[in-house]
C-alpha cells in the first residue's frame, strides 16, 4: 500500500513536469471604442511577450501561455467588468493585461479583479486615482500617472515659449484628470490656462465647442481627448474655423490616426506619451517588426512589459497562483538583478531557475514606483509634413 | 476696422454654422410639419428614416467613387441622392401600407398613429445599423472649403478670417431651391392644391372627388425626399453616426412646433431660430464684443457665454415650452397640437 501511494505520488509528480499546465493570461482592452485604433498593437505587444515565454519552455516546467483577449470598450465600465468577470470565472486566466482606460479599470479591478483575487496590470491607465486606489496589492501599471504627463506637458509647452494655451478635454476620468494635473502645473510654472472645457464623444459637431474655446484665446490647444473620437472632432472643427493652427496632443491623441485624419495640417503641433528610449525600445521596435506590427504604436511595449512581468513573477513565486506571485512583481521589475530587455525573457526565466536576481528592463525602461506604477518616461513627438516624428525623450 | 473684425468673427462662429445647421432643421421639419399637416400624427421615426436614408446614399456614393464617378469639386453624394430617394420612398411608401393604412381605416386616434410611429422608429432604428453598422462614416469628397481661413486673412488683411465650407454653401442653397420648389408644387400644381384641401378639409376634399389614398401616397414620397436630402446635408456638413440622427429629432420637432405644426412656412422659420437660439446662446460673445464696444469690459476671465455648450439640447427645450405655453399654435398659426 505504501509503495502504491509512493509511486502514485511519484507518478504524480512526473506528470506534472511531464505535461505542464497551460496557463491563460486575459488581455482586457478597448477594441471597439475610442481607442480601437491603438489596441491591436496593445495586444500584439503582450502576446508577444507570452509567445517568447511559452517558446522558451522554461516557464514552471514548459508551461505554455494561452492568451485571451476580451474587449473592455474603454468608455463603458458596466460592459469592462462583465468581460473581466467572463476572462476570470468562465476563462480562468490566471492575470490580466488591462484594462485600458482609467474608468473602466477602476470598475472591473473594484468589482471583479479584487474580489477575485486575481492581477491586473494596466499598459495604459493612467488616472491619478488608481495610484492611491484599493487594490489588495493585485494592481500594477506599466504607465505613469497623469499627474506626471501634465507636469512634462506644460514643461513642453513652456520651452516652447508658448505661454497662454485654451484646454479641452474628453468628459471622464482620464480626460478630466489629465487636463487638471496640466492646468496646475501649468499654471506654476507662470503659464496662462485660457480655459478648461470639456467636450462629450460622439457628437456630430464640435463648432460651438470650439467656437467657446477660440472666444477665450491662446496660443495653442491643448486636447486631452481621444483621437478616434472626440477629439478628432474638436481639432478638425478647430481647423475649419481658423481658431488654432497649433495643437498639444497627450497620450490619448498620439496616435496613426492623427496622420490620416489630418497630415500636414497640423505641422507644428507637438504632444507626448509615456515611451521610453533606448536600447530596450529599440530592441522591442525590431521584435515587432519581425512579428509584424507597428512597436511604434502607443502603449504596445507598455503592453509586452506588462504580460512579461507577470509571467516572470510567475516563474521566481514558482507558481501561477496569483496570491502567490503578486508579491513577486515588484522584485522582478527592479533592482539589484541582471537587466533584461525585450528578447531576453529565456535567459530571465533561466536565471531565475537557477536561483538568481533580475531586474527587468523591458521596452519601456520599466521601474516601478510607489503602489507599483511606471515612474515615467516619454517620448516628445511633433507633426513635420503630416507624420508624427519623435523629437527626444524626458 | 476693428467693427469689420467683429463682424467677421460673428460671421465665422455665429452667422454661418446656425445658417447651415438652420436649413437642415429647416428641411427636416418640412418634413415633419407636412405629414403632420396630411396624415394628422407627428412622426417620430422622422429622424431614423433620415439616417436610412443618409446610409443609403453613403452606400452609393462608395459605390460610384469605386467606378470612378465624380463631380468635384461638388461631393458625389448629390449624384447618388435621387436614386437614394427613390429607395427611402419605396420604404416608407411599405410602412405606411403595412403600419399606418391599418390605422387610417379605424379612423384611430393621433396618438395611437404617434406610438405607432415609436415603433417604427425602433425598427429603422435597426435596419440602419445593420445597413451601415453604428460608427462615424465620412462620406464628403468635393472641395472643402469657399473661403479658407488663411486665404480671407491674405486678400483682406483683417485680423480675423472667415471660413465657408463647401458643404455649408451647398447646404443653404440646395435647401433654398428644394424649398421653392415644394412651395411651387403645393401652390401651383393639381396634386400640390389637393394635398392642401385634404389637409384643410378631409371631409370637403374628398366630397369634390380627391383620391385619399393618392394624396397620402405622395406625401410620403415628398417627405422620403425631404429626409434624404436633410439627412445627406446634415451629413455631409457635420459626419455621419446613425445615434446623432436621433438626436436631431428634438430640434426638428422644436422647429416645427415653434413655427406651428402644419404650416410649412413656419416649419423653415422655426429651424432658422432654433438654429440661431441654440448657437446665440451658446456663444462666448467676449470676442465679438470686445471689437464693437471695445470700452467695455468683461472682466478676467469672463466669456460673456449665456449656458455651457453641454447645454445645446436644453435650448430647444425651453423654446418648445416657452412656445407651448404662450402660444400654443406656434408663431405662424399651425393647427394647436
Amino acid at each position: 500500500m505504501k509503495k502504491l501511494l509512493l509511486a502514485t505520488a511519484a507518478g504524480a509528480l512526473i506528470a506534472g513536469a511531464a505535461g505542464a499546465e497551460d496557463i491563460k493570461l486575459g488581455i482586457s482592452l478597448g477594441f471597439t471604442g475610442p481607442l480601437e485604433s491603438m489596441s491591436p498593437a496593445m495586444a500584439a505587444g503582450a502576446e508577444l511577450a507570452m509567445k517568447e515565454v511559452s517558446d522558451s519552455g522554461l516557464l514552471l516546467g514548459g508551461a505554455t501561455v494561452v492568451p485571451v483577449r476580451g474587449d473592455s470598450t474603454c468608455i463603458d465600465a458596466a460592459a469592462a467588468t462583465a468581460t473581466v468577470e467572463r476572462l476570470i470565472t468562465a476563462e480562468g486566466v490566471r492575470g490580466i493585461v488591462g484594462g485600458m482606460c482609467s474608468g473602466e479599470t477602476i470598475a472591473s479591478l473594484e468589482n471583479v479583479a479584487r474580489a477575485n483575487g486575481i492581477v491586473m496590470i494596466s499598459p495604459s491607465a493612467t488616472s491619478p486615482a488608481l495610484s492611491t486606489i484599493e487594490d489588495d496589492g493585485l494592481f500594477f501599471r506599466t504607465a505613469p500617472s497623469d499627474a506626471r504627463q501634465g507636469q512634462v506637458m506644460a514643461e513642453i509647452i513652456m520651452e516652447r515659449g508658448l505661454n497662454s494655451v485654451a484646454v479641452t478635454y474628453t468628459n471622464n476620468d482620464y480626460g478630466k484628470g489629465l487636463a487638471d494635473s496640466f492646468a496646475a502645473a501649468f499654471q506654476e510654472a507662470g503659464g496662462t490656462v485660457t480655459v478648461n472645457a470639456p467636450h462629450d464623444d460622439g457628437k456630430a459637431d464640435y463648432s460651438a465647442e470650439v467656437a467657446a474655446l477660440a472666444a477665450a484665446g491662446g496660443d495653442a490647444l491643448v486636447v486631452a481627448g481621444y483621437v478616434d473620437q472626440g477629439g478628432s472632432g474638436v481639432v478638425r472643427a478647430a481647423l475649419d474655423t481658423g481658431a488654432f493652427d497649433t495643437f498639444v496632443f497627450p497620450d490619448g491623441m498620439v496616435g496613426s490616426a492623427l496622420e490620416s485624419n489630418f497630415g500636414s495640417e497640423i505641422d507644428g503641433s507637438f504632444g507626448q506619451n509615456p515611451a521610453a528610449e533606448g536600447e530596450g525600445r529599440d530592441l522591442f521596435l525590431a521584435l515587432a517588426e519581425e512579428a509584424g506590427f507597428d512597436g511604434a504604436g502607443v502603449y504596445s511595449g507598455e503592453s509586452y512589459d506588462a504580460a512579461a512581468l507577470i509571467l516572470l513573477a510567475m516563474a521566481k513565486a514558482g507558481s501561477s497562483d496569483p496570491a502567490e506571485y503578486k508579491n513577486h512583481i515588484m522584485d522582478v521589475a527592479n533592482a539589484p538583478g541582471e537587466p533584461i530587455l525585450p528578447g531576453e525573457l529565456a535567459k530571465a526565466l533561466e536565471i531565475i531557475a537557477d536561483g538568481g536576481e533580475v531586474d527587468y528592463v523591458g521596452a519601456t525602461a520599466v521601474e516601478l514606483i510607489g503602489s507599483g506604477e511606471a515612474g515615467g518616461s516619454f517620448r516628445e513627438i511633433e507633426i513635420r509634413d503630416g507624420r508624427i516624428e519623435t523629437i527626444g525623450f524626458r | 476696422m476693428d467693427i469689420l473684425n467683429g463682424l467677421v468673427v460673428f460671421l465665422n462662429f455665429v452667422f454661418i454654422p446656425a445658417a447651415a445647421y438652420g436649413a437642415q432643421l429647416a428641411l427636416g421639419a418640412l418634413g415633419v410639419t407636412l405629414i403632420y399637416g396630411i396624415l394628422r400624427f407627428s412622426n417620430f421615426a422622422h429622424g431614423d428614416t433620415m439616417a436610412f436614408g443618409t446610409a443609403i446614399v453613403i452606400l452609393l456614393t462608395w459605390g460610384l467613387q469605386a467606378l470612378g464617378v465624380s463631380i468635384f469639386p461638388l461631393p458625389t453624394a448629390l449624384l447618388a441622392l435621387p436614386l437614394a430617394i427613390a429607395l427611402t420612398a419605396l420604404l416608407v411608401l411599405g410602412t405606411d401600407r403595412a403600419v399606418y393604412r391599418f390605422y387610417r381605416r379605424q379612423k384611430a386616434a393621433p396618438i395611437i398613429f404617434v406610438m405607432a410611429s415609436v415603433g417604427v422608429m425602433f425598427v429603422m432604428n435597426g435596419l440602419t445599423r445593420l445597413l451601415i453598422g453604428v460608427n462615424e462614416q465620412r462620406f464628403d469628397d468635393g472641395a472643402r472649403f469657399l473661403i479658407d481661413v488663411r486665404t480671407f486673412r491674405e486678400v483682406t488683411g483683417l485680423a480675423e478670417g472667415l471660413a465657408l465650407r463647401s458643404t455649408q454653401a451647398l447646404t443653404v442653397v440646395l435647401a433654398f431651391a428644394v424649398m421653392v420648389a415644394l412651395f411651387w408644387f403645393l401652390n401651383r400644381t393639381r396634386s400640390g392644391k389637393a394635398m392642401r384641401a385634404y389637409s384643410d378639409n378631409e371631409d370637403l376634399a374628398l366630397l369634390s372627388g380627391i383620391d385619399p389614398e393618392r394624396v397620402v401616397r405622395l406625401t410620403w414620397i415628398i417627405a422620403a425626399g425631404l429626409m434624404v436630402i436633410a439627412g445627406t446635408l446634415y451629413g455631409l456638413d457635420k459626419s455621419f453616426r446613425p445615434f446623432n440622427y436621433f438626436q436631431i429629432l428634438l430640434p426638428i420637432f422644436a422647429a416645427a412646433i415653434v413655427g406651428g405644426l402644419g404650416n410649412p412656412l413656419g416649419a423653415i422659420a422655426g429651424g432658422f431660430l432654433v438654429a440661431f437660439s441654440e448657437v446665440a446662446v451658446t456663444y462666448p460673445w467676449v470676442r465679438v464684443v470686445s471689437y464693437i464696444a471695445p470700452w467695455y469690459d468683461p472682466g478676467p476671465g469672463n466669456l460673456m457665454q449665456l449656458l455651457g455648450t453641454e447645454y445645446k439640447f436644453a435650448v430647444s427645450f425651453v423654446i418648445l415650452i416657452v412656445v407651448l405655453l404662450f402660444r400654443p399654435t406656434g408663431l405662424f398659426r399651425g393647427k394647436s397640437v
